[in-house]
């Protein structure tokens, strides 16, 4: 093959590879050009904080759904969180190799169920059973975070577990043999020092909670306000877009994209603070040398 | 008066026969060296000791392991408890990824010392006994990982004598380090014997020679002649330990 | 020691609560599964699988629906497995550490953490509209095409950088180009984990409903064209669970994807397995 070749196939490759910086470009570019002329008629600050939306009025205000996301998305963090650590603690130290090769497929097959299966399990079992429960519809902020729950448990669970394993043998060795117990050990050295990794798996289960769609609407009740209790309904931005795409037309339309750029920039912020949390751990963790 | 009496020890990892009717006794309050060529089963000998072998799920063993007269291995004993008593020092520095002050306090900490005052003076104490308290007194809430390798081994060794145990297990202590760290730990051990009982593995003739007052030399896992230093290396009984120390084979 | 709980009480309450946790996760596994197949299987009979939906879905079988996910998810994958894997091959072998190379890792990474429904947006406004390609198997295709991309470029850099640099390094040293050693030596040795990922990816599209909820429209009839709108399976299954169509007909489609999901589990298992395990054979 001639030299040509070569560079031409170098070429070729290095299009694919900015492929994807090219449709990053792309999305931003045409959710923004439909999602701003809703922010400029409406006014930004009415857009972010306005607290009705209502499109029948031309009230376009975003800031119960924005609290909306938050709040299923806080609350359904509060039991996975724990949870998933604890799984992957598990699955790290303590559960033999037997239980293991069970309990990992699990997490796989939990990662990879459809989101909709998720929603319609929550529809058919959950709603029905918070109804009897608690009374009200069923449909609730509770409700949607323990379907979350379950479906970020995979994420949380996966990379704490190879954040826990990866911490070097010689600590855990260490502190067994100065005489502490197994759960001494775990608590003082090998979670300290597992930290930037387990917020990193946090931080992905939250954008996984905060970016998903359909399972939420399916059992949220998607009624636009700021929940009082975890038992009334709620909308989040996601479900707003979802819900009324189907037949806005208008100015209506681009709010729906301009929804969209709320939800880009949660996201974005997200990541911000991630990187920076990860960051400042692992230069405080060991006075700057983890 | 002998601490560890070891018994026909036999260790398994898996089908591998890793120590094969191992009879050693340790003496109180000397240092013991275990010498052999690499791969010879010194280490995972001491790690019978205080039962690090229990973290590898294929290991099992055969024989008695006796520590004040009392074997370890009975389902009685409780493993952290022996451990706290038999402390070790491994091959490679490996201090916690934390303040120098934290890491010598940590086994104060699991336990059960919470006293502030109490804890800064035992963590001096066990500094100064280790003879790194002068070189670090200055700056004990900064990372151990910012300590020299030998600086970090003494570190290792004061996490070690903190928590008080009456035996201190030392896997080839100086084999990262270089010879003037070396001679440093060497000087500590000297100063460690009189209250503890020491054992080390090495590879290092002149080493062993220099710090234990026994020594026992392996091969194959097997203990081919164990005794006093002197006798070991001035005349030794076996062809095969002879061939060792002059350096034949390992 | 004035503690309230011994650290040994500590360890046996702490050990109780982390075994309880890892089979929380198995039974929750097993609820959702077992009462989704229980429900379906009787409902997933060959007429049910090989049917045409009657009256928008209340009775009859998913036939279409079937097609169209097989549809979608082939074209998206045909799309995105040499965006994928030629950014990869880029990113591992030719490419050095300067700016455009952090730029293409941000930008990946980017594409990795936007919610799907974001994409549903772009593709609506994009495919669909911009382009003129309607509602289409062709606009959901490319949507998810742009979702799975990710996922295959990550798995398939992983193995192709995992490849043992010393076979690219015999084949140069036999006098071969770049080109002829990446392709006839990298690419090969690291062909399972790309499959691997090919896969995942084919898993993410199968699954997904909320990026082409507006770009693949929602037709009952089997599509035929690219142009033709369709509906996978998951819209399906959305569509008749919300609009309260058929409670039984949506037993069964979910059941249909479940299995279709754990299948693509197994294979993208057995495929690792077989992977790592003839790699330490070596």
């Amino acid at each position: 093959m001639s030299k040509t070749n070569e560079s031409l196939v170098e070429k070729g490759l290095l299009i694919t590879a900015i492929s994807s910086i090219i449709l990053i470009a792309l999305i931003i570019l045409f959710i923004f050009w439909e999602g701003i002329p809703a922010m400029q008629s409406y006014g930004f600050f009415n857009f972010v904080f306005g607290m009705d939306w209502s499109p029948s009025d031309n009230q376009y205000g975003v800031f119960p759904m924005i609290i909306g996301s938050l709040a299923i998305t806080g609350l359904s963090l509060l039991m996975a969180v724990p949870l998933g650590i604890s799984c992957a603690i598990f699955l790290a130290e303590i559960a033999p190799n037997s239980m293991r090769q069970i309990l990992r497929p699990t997490i796989q097959t939990l990662a990879g169920i459809p989101s909709v299966v998720y929603g319609f399990f929550g529809l058919i079992i959950l709603v029905p059973f918070m109804r009897v429960q608690f009374g009200g519809t069923g449909f609730s902020m509770l409700t949607a975070s323990i379907v979350l729950t379950v479906m970020i448990l995979p994420i949380i669970v996966s990379v704490s577990e190879d954040a826990i394993r990866s911490v070097p043998y010689e600590y855990k060795e260490a502190s067994l043999a100065l005489g502490s117990t197994h759960w001494q050990t775990i608590k003082n050295v090998l979670f300290p020092a597992a930290i930037p990794g387990i917020i990193t798996s946090v931080i992905l289960g939250m954008g996984r909670a905060i970016g998903e769609t359909l399972a939420i609407i399916m059992v949220a009740g998607n009624v636009v306000q700021i929940p009082g209790s975890i038992f009334d309904p709620v909308r989040a931005l996601t479900s707003n877009i979802a819900i009324e795409m189907g037949y806005a037309t208008g100015i209506h339309y681009n709010a729906l994209f301009a929804t969209g750029i709320v939800l880009m920039a949660m996201i974005i912020i997200l990541l911000v603070i991630a990187n920076y949390l990860h960051y400042k751990k692992k230069v405080t963790i060991g006075g700057g040398y983890l | 008066m002998d601490r560890i009496e070891v018994q026909d020890l036999n260790v398994y990892f898996d089908d591998l026969h890793v120590l094969k009717d191992v009879n050693l006794n340790i003496k109180n309050n000397m240092v013991t060296a275990l010498i052999g060529p690499s791969g010879c089963g010194k280490s995972t000998f001491i790690r019978t000791l205080n039962r690090m072998n229990d973290l590898i799920d294929t290991f099992h063993k055969t024989g008695t392991v006796l520590l004040d007269e009392e074997d370890i291995y009975d389902p009685k004993v409780d493993v952290v408890d022996l451990r706290k008593r038999v402390g070790m020092v491994f091959q490679k520095p490996n201090p916690f990824p934390k303040s120098i002050f934290d890491n010598v306090a940590y086994g104060l900490q699991i336990h059960g010392i919470t006293d502030k005052r109490m804890l800064k003076e035992k963590v001096e104490e066990s500094l100064k006994a280790a003879a790194l308290w002068d070189e670090v007194k200055n700056k004990l809430d900064k990372s151990a990982m910012g300590l020299s390798g030998g600086q970090q081994q003494r570190l290792c060794i004061a996490r070690t004598i903190a928590v008080e145990p009456e035996v201190i297990l030392m896997d080839e202590p100086c084999s990262a380090l270089d010879p003037i760290s070396t001679t440093k730990i060497e000087d500590l051990i000297h100063r460690l014997k009189r209250d503890y009982t020491i054992i080390i593995v090495t590879h290092n003739m002149q080493q062993a020679t220099r710090v234990s007052k026994c020594t026992a030399f392996f091969l194959n896992g097997e203990i081919i002649e164990s005794g006093s230093t002197d006798k070991i290396f001035i005349e030794p009984c076996d062809q095969r330990t002879e061939d060792y120390i002059t350096g034949r084979f390992g | 020691m004035n503690r309230i709980i011994s650290p040994k009480n500590a360890q046996k309450i702490m050990k109780t609560i982390f075994w309880a946790s890892g089979i929380l996760a198995i039974l929750i596994l097993l609820v959702i599964i077992g009462y989704i197949i229980i429900k379906g299987l009787p409902v997933m009979s060959l007429e049910f699988i090989f049917g045409e939906p009657i009256d928008s879905g209340r009775s009859g079988g998913i036939f279409p629906m079937i097609v169209s996910s097989i549809y979608v998810t082939l074209v998206a994958v045909l799309v995105a497995t040499p965006l994928g894997v030629g950014a990869a091959i880029y990113l591992a072998e030719y490419a050095g550490e300067n700016n455009l190379v952090r730029a293409i890792r941000f930008g990946t990474e980017t594409l990795a953490s936007i919610p799907s429904i974001i994409f549903g947006l772009f593709g609506l406004s994009f495919f669909v509209i911009f382009l003129g390609m309607g509602w289409s198997v062709l606009s959901g295709a490319l949507t998810l095409a742009i979702m799975a991309l990710p996922t295959i470029l990550a798995t398939a850099e992983v193995s192709i950088e995992s490849v043992n640099k010393s076979y690219g390094e015999g084949s140069l040293a036999l006098g071969a180009t770049k080109w002829q050693t990446v392709y006839r030596v990298v690419l090969p040795a690291a062909l399972p984990g790309i499959t691997t990922g090919v896969i995942l990816g084919m898993g993410r599209a199968v699954a997904e409903a909320a990026a082409i909820l507006y770009t693949v429209g929602a037709a009952l009839s089997i599509p035929i064209s690219l142009f033709d709108p369709a509906r996978p399976l998951p819209l399906h299954l959305y569509m008749l669970a919300t609009e309260g169509i058929s409670l039984e007909n949506a037993y069964g489609t979910a059941a249909v994807l479940v299995i279709l999901i754990l299948l693509i589990t197994i294979i993208s298992n057995s495929l690792v397995d077989r992977y790592s395990k003839k790699m330490m054979g070596r």
